[in-house]
């Protein structure tokens, strides 16, 4: 495509990424009063939507492939431990980062 | 606003890691795909979006089709409608910030605001807010770099874009361990890993959304039961 024509595509996706963020706001508007399961799911739906997206972040792991999915899982172990222990996210991450990046550049490699 | 600042920006440190580095890899990609600078850090601005900045890049080298380029982006941005619903009531309470606050509703964004624990003295709209526009400075930053740089990164960064799992890990662990009740969190995680293995790793994510809605309405108790849905 022309790069008017890549520009306006552009523009679309915007708007239509847009439109995701927006549109639940757009049909329950501050001043009206969402529907009771809406307003049960805004209570629960936080947990769920933090599992779905740790699971999202694996979504690339190559389990049949070598390594397995072995640096993911000694990494995210460590992570999870650590921050079970200290609750300090950013050491927790921090360390877990490090660890995953010596797990693929220089032992599973 | 000082106080509500200095409580944000700590916050934010995970990710200007991360998206520092999958900003500057977006860059690199656009740019060595063939397209200008001026529209990849267009879109850095305004689509704002990793996965679909991502998926935008091969579209926009291909041949013109907005009408399914923009159905193709409300598929992969779907999961933005949960994080809405998710975020309805505290985002709804703010004032002119929340027309910024849910456009820069990422999925790293989404996931500190929804898990903050903010002292009774701190404005929760204005963490909110400033959460949200450190983290779009840090993805804009981190894309200009990628255009200005290109490939001349000095060190080895394989593995980096660990630090978001790692960062959405220790909130699901934070999470776990200040709630008695985990069906939610169970419920997420069995049904997304379900639809991970049933419809692969390109189309789970609205089914996932899908069936955590429906397990969730499925199991509420009583007391919360309206005569609203049925």
């Amino acid at each position: 495509m022309t790069s008017q024509q890549q520009w306006f595509t552009a523009m679309i996706i915007a708007l239509g990424t847009m439109l995701t963020r927006y549109i639940v706001f757009i049909i329950f508007p501050a001043n009206k009063k969402p529907p009771i399961f809406i307003e049960y799911l805004g209570k629960v739906l936080p947990a769920a939507a933090i599992a779905l997206i740790v699971v999202y972040s694996y979504k690339d792991v190559q389990v049949w492939q070598y390594p397995h999915g072995l640096p993911e899982l000694i990494a995210s172990l460590a992570v999870i431990a650590l921050h079970a222990w200290k609750r300090n996210t950013l050491l927790s991450i921090l360390i877990g980062t490090v660890l995953y990046m010596l797990l693929v550049q220089f032992i599973f490699i | 606003m000082k106080e509500a600042f200095k409580f944000a920006f700590p916050k934010t440190v995970p990710i200007f890691a991360g998206y520092l580095f999958l900003g500057l890899s977006f860059g690199i990609l656009a740019v060595s795909q063939g397209l200008s600078p001026s529209l990849t850090i267009f879109m850095s601005f305004l689509v704002y979006s990793g996965a679909m900045q991502f998926a935008a890049v091969p579209l926009l080298i291909g041949p013109f089709d907005p009408i399914t380029h923009f159905f193709l982006t409300l598929i992969i941005s779907a999961r933005h409608v949960f994080y809405g619903i998710t975020m309805l009531k505290p985002y709804s309470q703010m004032d002119w910030k929340k027309y910024y606050t849910i456009f820069a509703m990422t999925d790293e964004t989404f996931s500190l605001n929804v898990a903050l624990d903010i002292p009774a003295h701190i404005r929760q709209d204005w963490v909110f807010f400033h959460i949200s526009w450190l983290n779009h400075l840090y993805w804009i930053l981190g894309g200009v770099l990628g255009v200005v740089l290109g490939a001349m990164i000095p060190f080895d960064t394989t593995g980096i874009d660990f630090v978001l799992t790692a960062l959405f890990l220790s909130i699901f662990v934070d999470q776990w361990l200040s709630t008695d009740d985990h069906t939610p969190a169970i419920i997420g995680l069995l049904s997304t890993f379900a639809m991970l293995l049933l419809f692969g790793k390109q189309h789970f994510m609205i089914p996932s959304m899908l069936l955590i809605i429906m397990t969730l309405l499925a199991q509420r108790p009583k007391d919360q039961k309206g005569g609203d849905i049925q």
